[in-house]
């Protein structure tokens, strides 16, 4: 199909302004632009047909299926978007009088105080704009709250091989020193490798619980003494909180840090829909640090933004992306305490009747899982030439978003699954069906399934192609 | 040659240790789209990460089986990393001065009988 710039031709419009009652203004010339803005120019009908057309050859959560594990793409209900669009809220501008936008701070500290209680820790900054952004935020606290105590040493940061990807690069870009520890099988940390790696060097451990094989690690008080005793923090990756809302919470389990995934757990658009949010929590001990400004509530019960004492300063401009927090804000108030947990309750046993329904090709066949599961298609492939990755494509053919593919990277041809919780049994059931008749071609005619999709709007992008020789202006 | 059990190959002459990975690891690996070499002149320790493989399923890190200085990469596999699937053991990675050489290198039957224990 065209782009909108190729539609578009000299003179037409989809818009009309009110006549102007004002009086020319002369700009000194320096301020203007001396090219014309390259705008496509298109009449209304073409328009709104090339944006209809666009969304049809997308697919989100509201066409189907989306199962992609340690995304959480679930559900967002339609409530989150009727408050985020309250004139209220949206004719703001952050530079507006704190006195005028009284509700609004109130919303963001209401919002803070959800997600303490949520998370079990002593304060909240809403400033992060999304996953990695929060744990690059949780990391620069970590590093300056040893260098503010005088501990030069501790430059390093152990992160087990099953973490998410972002983990390594986030610690990176914050000039910390990586540590890989191997996992164990069912990804849990392995507890001799985890105190071999710590030291008088360690910042800190970085860790997902419920690891990404969808397993709670059941060390995790061992493990958070193991690091707190060699003086080192523990850092909560929460992309998986999903799992645990309402029944589990990251302080309790002795960590310091905790980021949180708005986009993910708590109903806000991902993926293309975004932006995202990705607030940091912190110990009572690390509250001086967090990003300013941070909204407070005073004994009269003003709002008000303050900057927090050692802080690390500003991650963002103004205060995150607030829209996203209304909408967060609105699905906590929504679904309440027992609502919560009832999310998380359900996200898991959707996981699990869905790990059961497949089991013959489950990585780790006898136990239960938590919010999402690893399927693992090494045997498919030794036996059939047919890959993870092909499964996954044939998938789209049946309108099923396909699920992560060779993540973790302990599991050999590996395909997570997380299909949250708002999916009914029916559905569970109509996609374990489609998976098995997939796996099932897979042996009776491979060649069909290496060369799906075929009723997808783009096929099968020649991947290796595009990393080798990417294209990126047009 | 010689093989590491993380897949690498080595085969030292004159003191100059050329380094790879094997076909099993290209393998299982797929398609691998770029190098991240690592500068001429470090100074590497036995099974010390050196540099990363990118394929379209993951990133792997290639360990040095010697310690000693890297002396040279191989440039062509900026723009030809395909090499590495086509031709595993011409396509080398880097060289390395050799100060010392692990304990724990298997010649290439005992690699081969490692790989049926996976």
């Amino acid at each position: 199909m065209k782009t909108v710039f190729e539609l578009s031709k000299p003179g037409r419009k989809a818009y009309q302004f009110p006549e102007c009652h004002l009086l020319a203004y002369e700009f000194d010339s320096k301020y203007l632009s001396e090219n014309e803005l390259e705008l496509p120019e298109v009449d209304e009908v073409s328009l709104v047909r090339h944006y209809t057309e666009l969304s049809n050859h997308a697919y989100g959560v509201d066409n189907g299926f989306y199962p992609l594990g340690s995304c959480t793409m679930k559900y967002n209900p339609k409530i989150n978007e009727i408050t985020a669009a309250l004139p209220g809220f949206t004719n703001l501008h952050p530079l507006q009088k704190k006195r005028d936008i009284q509700g609004s701070l109130e919303l963001m500290y209401r919002l803070q105080e959800a997600l303490k209680q949520i998370t079990g820790m002593g304060a909240m900054s809403l400033q992060p704009a999304a996953g990695a952004h929060g744990e690059y935020t949780g990391l620069k606290i970590i590093k300056k709250y040893h260098t503010d105590r005088g501990d030069l040493s501790r430059t390093k940061i152990i992160v087990p091989d099953s973490a998410h990807g972002t983990n390594p690069a986030s610690s990176t870009l914050c000039g910390l020193q990586l540590v890989n520890i191997p996992s164990l099988e069912d990804g849990s940390v392995d507890l001799d490798a985890l105190s071999a790696a710590c030291g008088a060097d360690t910042a800190g451990l970085m860790l997902t619980n419920p690891n990404t094989l969808g397993k709670f690690d059941k060390n995790i008080t061992k493990i958070s003494q193991i690091v707190h005793d060699a003086g080192g923090l523990l850092y909560y990756d929460g992309a998986n909180m999903n799992a645990i809302m309402g029944v589990a919470r990251p302080g309790d389990m002795g960590f310091d840090v905790v980021h949180l995934n708005l986009h993910k757990t708590f109903a806000t658009p991902h993926g293309g829909g975004g932006p995202g949010a990705g607030p940091v929590g912190v110990c009572e001990k690390l509250a001086s640090y967090l990003p300013s400004p941070h909204v407070t509530k005073d004994r009269s019960g003003t709002y008000s933004l303050s900057t927090p004492e050692n802080t690390i300063g500003s991650v963002k401009a103004f205060y995150g992306n607030f829209n996203v927090l209304v909408k967060a804000y609105t699905y906590i108030l929504v679904l309440g305490r027992e609502g919560l947990r009832n999310a998380s309750e359900m996200a898991v046993l959707n996981a699990n009747y869905l790990k059961h329904l497949l089991k013959k090709y489950d990585y780790d066949k006898d136990s239960r899982c938590m919010h999402e599961f690893v399927l693992s298609m090494e045997k498919v492939h030794k036996e059939t030439g047919v890959s993870a990755l092909d499964i996954a494509k044939s998938m789209i053919d049946y309108g099923i978003h396909p699920p992560t593919m060779y993540f973790p990277n302990i599991v050999h041809e590996a395909l997570m699954f997380e299909p949250t919780e708002t999916e009914t049994k029916e559905t569970l059931e109509e996609v374990a069906a489609i998976i098995i008749e997939i796996i099932d071609r897979a042996y009776t005619n491979p060649e069909e399934v290496k060369n799906s999709p075929k009723a997808a709007y783009i096929t099968r992008p020649d991947e290796v192609k595009a990393a080798r020789e990417p294209k990126l202006k047009a | 040659m010689k093989f590491a059990k993380t897949h690498e190959w080595v085969k030292i002459e004159n003191n100059v240790a050329t380094v790879g990975i094997t076909d099993y690891a290209q393998n299982e690996m797929g398609d691998i789209v770029y190098v991240d070499m690592p500068e001429v002149g470090r100074v590497v320790a036995i099974d010390e990460e050196v540099l990363e493989l990118e394929s379209v399923k993951a990133v792997a890190p290639v360990n040095s089986p010697v310690a000693g200085t890297v002396i040279e990469v191989n440039e062509e596999l900026d723009k030809a990393p395909e090499m590495v699937n086509s031709d595993a053991y011409n396509a080398w990675l880097f060289k390395v001065e050799v100060t010392e050489e692990s304990g724990e290198l298997m010649s290439e039957e005992e690699y081969q009988n490692y790989l049926k224990t996976l």
